[in-house]
């Protein structure tokens, strides 16, 4: 029954496409209105927005009612947000959709483009709906940034470079939440690379907008695929898809230079994993950090490691025995597979009650706040987990 | 890097001073900020006030996210499940089996039997017609043995008649069963936090015999079933008129709405009212207004004219308690409220005639996204969110009014108004905590 109805006895949900979106625009100077019912902007500011309370950003919720829903009245949308635009005067305005809205069929390039012809502000309409994870929200968004901002074909940078696409607390958190983010940057400078930007987090839009300089680019998580695809489309940049990850960086730079060297695009740096023996090792979480992650503990630790993408991510990108999940059904059979689950700890009780040995690996768009102290910097060292395999 | 767009806006700019404040809306609406104050209760703090209580929620992925983390936070997963909707489910309808079948699937699989369940459905069923009674009735038929209450989680209807709070408030009672009266137990219902239970509340009804009840000391369900026994139920929050309605209409239990106030006049007659009830003799208020003063008048000294300012999270009545401060010599100066509840309307008027120059703040207008969060003397505030927007760590840190009733309530109050300002906390830690009083870390 809970594989043809989401029923979920135990396990939690990710965060939602429309928080992708605020997530991934939050730094840029913009405004983000989620066209959704007063009071439901609170699950972002409280769960998924780790920069809320000490760093301003204009994302608001646009307080859609009842009434406002049945006559379809765009226009108290439009002029709300034409009012606070005029008020707070934004670099761009994005507008994301909720189940609601999607239900009423609303239009929303339809309303951005109205929003802009009103206030003269670059404007986004998402249709996101609430029901995809947020891996969707912050693809469209960086998406639109880059068919929308990164227009100008500026020179190569003298040495090699790179932009990180697809980067926000969502997926890259910890009691520093640019400690990661940090690391990324110094492991390519110490391997002769720079960052020329970083989509989005510690940057800024018009460092962004110089994008085209860069050799190449690196898809940390699979929200940064569109910018990718944008950009190799628009400037011919090739890309490289693997989040840097101690134990698999070496391979991701590998194949960094390679793409540099070659021009080769899409290349999925995390393919040929070794195959390991012993014990299964099963990580669940979003696609691109579960097959790097993979890979690292197959390198580090020789058991057979397997990635099960419970976010948005597209089945093609999976290596081989790896497996799309996003429900409780389909992660009972990957988990009743598996000897070792690595996960975020909300999935402890539901491993431990199929009785598997479980290894916590918080994640911010899974458990929001919870466990954001016990988020490690797994760019630079993920003995956390091969001390605890190795003893197992 | 985007820190502060345009540097921080003065504060006083996006206020109003009282003088030209209009009644019940001060503000424009428009588009709405959430404030990084998490204090207040939601829908899930609320429904695990029933004991032994399982909560369903149905709907789509990015509303379960707010209410899956909120149960987690409480460490209630093992008591909370979920039903996730689609794109597809919209698409292709069948909302009424997918509740069904959904929450008998949970139901099936779980490790223990809840005695009650709450099944929260959305907006999305609103919208789709959903045939809601019809589910439960099946429901009913499959599992006998098991109590079920519909809950709503559906925002999008807050301005189409009771709001989801006040539904919830409702809802928890829902699922008492009639049985057979005794006319010496009163519960106090609709109130998120316990009622002090060394409030004149306790104190005359049971000097005249009676035990009061509230659902927060219900260990159990059958605990819970008791309050069914009542003959009345006592309420102070207005957002619980329509459970006391409810109650008194289905199990015939009086309502008695006793409306917390922080005038001494109201205070009295709302206790005269309960000695009514009671068969006691009018209550004395003497004692208790003379230590009200001597509270207030300690109070006072030690503030000596410092900046006080109120939020509506923090207390049931804000302008009331504003106006008490104020008529003590305790210099109120910010309120922060989206709309004046119509309880407060005496006060309102008395603090626009009196003390014109108060400034009256929104709390959800993008404007306070950016106002100045600092203040340049050390300011006292009452509240969560009037602590955020002062920037002040002096702060007394409670939600509706802290369960405290009455002279007593005034008293207490004082006490921790007294407290906050020798005591400075950490306040963007504390403020970050859900549902304050509901076992969340």
């Amino acid at each position: 029954m809970s594989g043809n109805i989401g029923t979920a006895r135990f396990i939690s949900t990710y965060a939602a496409d429309s928080s992708g979106v605020c997530s991934a625009l939050y730094e840029l100077g913009g405004m983000v209105v989620v066209h959704d019912a007063s009071g439901c902007n609170s699950t972002y500011t409280t769960h998924d927005e780790p920069r809320w309370s000490y760093m301003d950003s204009y994302v608001f919720i646009s307080g859609l009612t009842e009434t406002q829903a049945i006559m379809g009245d765009d226009e108290k949308l439009i002029g709300d947000i034409a009012a606070a635009a005029e008020e707070l005067a934004p670099s761009f305005i994005a507008i994301a959709g909720t189940p609601i809205p999607m239900m009423i069929g609303t239009d929303f390039k339809a309303i951005a483009l109205e929003t802009e012809r009103r206030t003269g502000i670059p404007s986004f309409g998402f249709a996101t709906n609430g029901m995809n994870s947020y891996v969707s929200g912050v693809d469209m968004a960086l998406g639109a940034i880059a068919e929308r901002f990164v227009t100008e074909r500026y020179e190569r940078t003298e040495k090699p470079s790179v932009n990180i696409l697809g980067a926000t607390p969502l997926d890259f958190s910890g009691s520093d939440i640019y400690c990661q983010i940090k690391s990324m940057k110094q492991l390519f400078e110490r391997s002769g690379i720079e960052t020329v930007s970083c989509w989005a987090m510690g940057d800024s839009l018009e460092n962004m907008a110089k994008a085209s300089s860069a050799w190449a680019n690196v898809v940390v998580s699979y929200g940064g695929m569109s910018a990718a695809e944008t950009l190799k489309k628009r400037f011919s940049t090739p890309y490289v898809i693997g989040r840097p990850t101690d134990g698999f960086s070496e391979k991701l730079i590998q194949d960094i230079r390679k793409a540099f060297d070659t021009g080769e695009s899409g290349i999925t740096a995390y393919s040929g994993r070794k195959k390991g023996s012993g014990k299964k090792a099963l990580l669940i979480g979003e696609g691109v950090a579960c097959e790097s992650m993979a890979y690292a503990l197959a390198e580090k630790t020789g058991v057979q490691t397997a990635a099960a993408a419970a976010t948005t991510f597209d089945s093609k990108l999976l290596c081989g025995g790896d497996a799309l999940a996003t429900d409780e059904s389909q992660l009972t059979q990957l988990i009743a597979d598996a000897d070792i689950v690595i996960a975020d700890p909300l999935y402890k009780t539901f491993c431990q009650r199929l009785g598997r040995e479980f290894l916590s690996l918080p994640h911010e768009g899974f458990s929001g706040r919870m466990f954001r102290s016990g988020i490690s910097d797994t760019v630079s060292d993920i003995s956390f987990i091969t001390d605890r395999i190795n003893n197992l | 890097m985007l820190i502060r767009m345009g540097g921080r806006q003065d504060s006083q700019s996006r206020g109003v001073r009282i003088a030209e404040a209009a009644f019940p809306s001060p503000f424009k609406g428009g588009l709405e900020y959430s404030c990084a104050a998490r204090g207040t209760w939601n829908i899930v703090h609320t429904g695990f006030l029933v004991p032994q209580c399982h909560e369903i929620f149905v709907c789509a992925a990015g509303c379960l996210r707010g209410v899956v983390l909120t149960a987690a936070e409480m460490g209630r997963s093992e008591n909370f499940s979920t039903i996730e909707i689609r794109e597809n489910d919209v698409l292709v309808g069948g909302m009424e089996q997918m509740i069904t079948e959904g929450v008998t699937d949970i139901l099936n699989g779980l490790s223990y039997k809840p005695r009650a369940v709450l099944v929260y459905t959305s907006c999305i069923h609103h919208f789709m017609g959903c045939d809601i009674q019809m589910c439960y009735d099946i429901l009913r038929r499959r599992f006998p043995d098991t109590d079920f209450t519909d809950c709503y989680m559906d925002p999008i209807m807050r301005k189409s008649g009771l709001t989801p709070d006040q539904t919830m408030r409702r809802q928890i009672y829902s699922l008492i069963k009639p049985r057979e009266k005794d006319v010496k137990r009163i519960n106090i219902i609709g109130s998120n936090l316990p009622a002090d239970k060394e409030s004149e509340l306790y104190l005359t009804a049971r000097s005249a015999g009676y035990e009061l009840t509230v659902i927060q000391d219900c260990k159990s369900y059958d605990d819970y079933q008791k309050m069914g026994e009542a003959s009345a139920n006592i309420y102070y929050d207005t957002t619980a008129a329509a459970a006391a309605a409810e109650l008194e209409k289905r199990l015939s239990q009086k309502a008695l709405f006793l409306p917390l106030s922080y005038s001494y006049d109201e205070i009295s007659k709302q206790l005269d009212k309960l000695c009514g009830y009671v068969g006691a003799e009018p209550y004395d208020c003497s004692e208790g207004i003379s230590k009200c003063e001597e509270a207030l008048s300690e109070t006072a000294k030690l503030l000596d004219g410092a900046p006080v300012e109120i939020d509506y999270t923090a207390v049931l009545r804000p302008f009331s308690l504003a106006r008490l401060l104020l008529t003590h010599g305790i210099n109120v100066t910010a309120l922060y409220c989206d709309s004046i509840s119509g309880i407060e309307q005496g006060d309102f008027e008395f603090l626009k005639s009196n003390y014109p120059d108060i400034y009256l703040y929104p709390t959800m207008d993008v404007s306070m996204r950016d106002i100045e969060r600092k203040r340049n003397v050390k300011t006292l505030a009452i509240g969560q969110k009037a602590a955020y927007f002062s920037g002040s760590g002096y702060f007394v840190n409670i939600i509706e009014s802290g369960g405290f009733y009455g002279f007593t309530g005034i008293q207490k109050l004082c006490g921790l108004i007294r407290d906050a300002w020798l005591n400075e906390k950490d306040m963007l830690s504390l403020i970050q905590i859900k549902g304050m009083g509901c076992g969340c870390v």
